[in-house]
């Protein structure tokens, strides 16, 4: 543990106890207590009035940080088509890039893949640099990490981005641990502190039931893979070029012990969150999976899909796919009715931009109402089949 | 075969309940699980165990005193051996300096074939330890696995996509992450309930890890939380009276004013 009470300054005040995002800290006979439960963020020091809590601090190692420079993107494509977040971490690097006052740089890598470049230039990038090798056709994690960390190394970029994609999150970490630096995982906003030009990576943490800001003060450059879906994409301007420059393809024997058989596309996605007008997700409040052929009945009416939470899925009651939040899909459809959801942010991450929310619970504490634009305190069983024959009737 | 399973005991976050009035994590009364995904990696340990004779599996964890319980819950499940690791000084850790902890003590019990994590932990969500104690170990990595072959030197694993999967190959030792979709883990038996108890877990500290004390902790850790905060509610929300057939005429007016049906 890092964070300290220094007992003879602690006057038992309580201040930290409600300065803590966790609920780690207790007043038991006049001193504050710090628990396991702590997670090191500091809340508290500067809650306490009599600078009586301690953390340990971390020295800057200002001389190397300033050598790096510059937006680095992870352009990812698949069979030669780039994949939505690259043009999404572009237009986020953009912005990233500009209050820096640095260049936007895309990574692109594949085979037979030079026909990208003038896409990625409209998405705003300023260079690309391009390794293309019939060895990266597929995706391999050691090919891949090792063409990438040592461009980092030569060329030192400050902020390095990737899509949150099965691809992006098994590549990322691996590089992170490469490079001796920090990754931070799902962030679902970033910004530039304009005091120490850092990177400010905001993610749900704690199982989505907080939002926390990360930093990377000391390493670089600052990683940050962004959940698909979550950032808006560029702009398409045919008209903005972007400098090409090759990059050589070499590996040593052995070095890449990983081969890649066959890669097999399902012909059909079955669920299709992304592009869904009308979802309607269910909840541990459903029950069952026997519940959930109601919500399905409901989905089907209004010509809609059927999404749920992670304590559904959990649950067991539906499958995987139809899972919406920070760890499954993160959707923006016109109508999203939540039935038995209580709203942890971890679900709230996957759908609170959806333009129209409505919310079926019978706790009226529940947090899924705070997003709602229309809340029903009711029990679902009851309320759904009315919604079904409303809107029948309608038609 | 070797065969080593990484841990983590969580809150079971879907029972994590927020304060209306202040908005904070009520966390008393949680119960703390093993990882689902951790389980489902545990899991395909013990399978291969059933299937290979002589095989062992060894089951890993950092964390509080607190996570003996899930050490207990493996061995019952089947599991040959327990470590855990726990130190004050491991605290405030992030994943870089987690895996880089337990990528040591890998390497202190040396002799392993197959390392298995589950994708992610249910309290992070990061899905980043894995990978990187892969590569801490610099050893092959398969991540998101939802079939798993061990044949000869080798094993064959189905990597899940948003799209599809790929099949990959590589030759032990590797480190492979599982996902759901792996497999249904099995329960504890009352016998195995009753060995876990006789049996010892072991529990390794700061002074039986050679680790670098500059590289853990918090103050070995890349990343640091700046701060943590409950996200504003969008606030314009409005509550309909009662829950009967007014009610949700109510709702199809509003919901065709606005032409969104």
């Amino acid at each position: 543990m890092s964070v300290r009470v220094i007992k003879d300054k602690c006057v038992g005040c309580g201040a930290c106890e409600a300065g803590c995002p966790v609920g780690a800290i207790d007043v038991s006979s006049g001193v504050a207590v710090i628990s396991d439960a702590c997670i090191s963020c500091g809340s508290c020091i500067n809650a306490c009035p009599c600078e009586a809590i301690e953390g340990d601090t971390v020295e800057k190692k200002e001389a190397s940080i300033a050598d790096y420079h510059g937006v680095w993107v992870f352009a990812e494509q698949r069979d030669g088509v780039l994949m939505g977040t690259a043009a999404e971490l572009l237009g986020e690097g953009r912005k990233l890039a500009d209050k820096l006052g640095t260049e936007l740089t895309a990574v692109l890598l594949g085979y037979d893949v030079s026909g990208l470049t003038d896409d990625l230039g409209a998405y705003g990038a300023d260079c690309v640099l391009l390794a293309e090798s019939d060895k990266l056709k597929d995706y391999n994690t050691e090919a891949y990490t090792k063409i990438i960390a040592d461009l980092v190394c030569e060329r030192k970029p400050e902020i390095l981005l990737i899509g949150a994609t099965s691809i992006g999150r098994d590549l990322g970490p691996r590089l992170s641990a490469r490079l001796y630096t920090g990754l931070t995982a799902d962030c679902t906003s970033l910004d530039i502190d304009p005091e120490t030009r850092g990177l400010l990576q905001t993610r749900p943490a704690f199982g989505g039931n907080v939002m926390a800001t990360i930093i990377t003060p000391n390493h670089r450059p600052q990683m940050s893979t962004v959940r698909p879906g979550v950032m808006k994409k560029a702009e398409f301007a045919p008209e903005h070029k972007a400098k090409v420059e090759r990059i050589s393809v070499e590996f040593a024997d052995g070095e890449i012990r990983t081969r890649v058989i066959e890669t097999v596309r399902s012909l059909q996605q079955t669920v299709n969150l992304i592009d869904a007008e009308i979802i309607v997700a269910g909840g541990r409040g459903v029950g069952s999976a026997e519940g959930f052929k109601l919500i399905e009945q409901l989905a089907e009416t209004l010509g809609g899909v059927v999404g749920a939470s992670r304590a559904a899925v959990e649950a067991g009651y539906i499958s995987a796919e139809h899972q919406v939040g920070q760890t499954g899909k993160t959707v923006r459809p016109k109508i999203y009715i939540a039935c038995g959801i209580s709203g942890a942010i971890q679900h709230l991450a996957g759908m609170q931009n959806s333009r129209c929310i409505i919310a079926v619970n019978k706790n009226s504490d529940a947090p899924i109402f705070g997003v709602a634009d229309y809340g029903i305190c009711g029990d679902l069983f009851k309320v759904i089949p009315m919604m079904i024959e409303e809107y029948k009737a309608r038609k | 075969m070797k065969l080593i399973v990484c841990i983590k005991q969580v809150p079971n976050t879907v029972e994590v309940k927020l304060d209306p009035a202040t908005g904070r994590l009520i966390r008393d009364g949680v119960p703390n699980i093993i990882n689902p995904d951790d389980k489902n990696a545990l899991e395909e340990a013990l399978r291969i165990k059933d299937e290979n004779p002589g095989t062992t599996v060894t089951v890993l964890s950092m964390g509080p005193a607190q996570a003996d319980v899930a050490m207990r819950e493996a061995l019952a499940m089947g599991a040959d051996e327990a470590i855990l690791l726990s130190d004050r000084a491991f605290g405030g850790s992030d994943t870089w300096a987690t895996s880089y902890i337990i990528a040591t003590a890998i390497k202190k019990i040396n002799d392993f074939d197959i390392i298995f994590c589950g994708r992610q932990a249910i309290d992070g969500d990061t899905a980043q330890v894995g990978p990187q104690i892969a590569e801490q170990l610099n050893i092959p990595q398969i991540t998101y696995v939802e079939e798993l072959t061990v044949s000869g030197d080798k094993v064959t694993a189905r990597r899940k996509l948003e799209e599809g999967y790929s099949v990959v190959e590589a030759k032990m030792p590797v480190l492979i992450t599982a996902i759901k979709e792996l497999n249904t883990p099995r329960y504890m038996t009352p016998a195995g309930i009753f060995d876990a108890y006789k049996k010892e877990v072991k529990v390794w500290g700061f002074d039986d890890v050679p680790v670098d004390p500059e590289k853990i902790g918090l103050k070995g850790s890349p990343t640091n939380v700046r701060n943590t905060f409950s996200p504003d509610a969008k606030g314009h929300g409005m509550m309909l009276d009662g829950a009967d057939r007014m009610t949700v005429k109510n709702l199809f007016d509003r919901l065709d004013e606005k032409h969104l049906l």
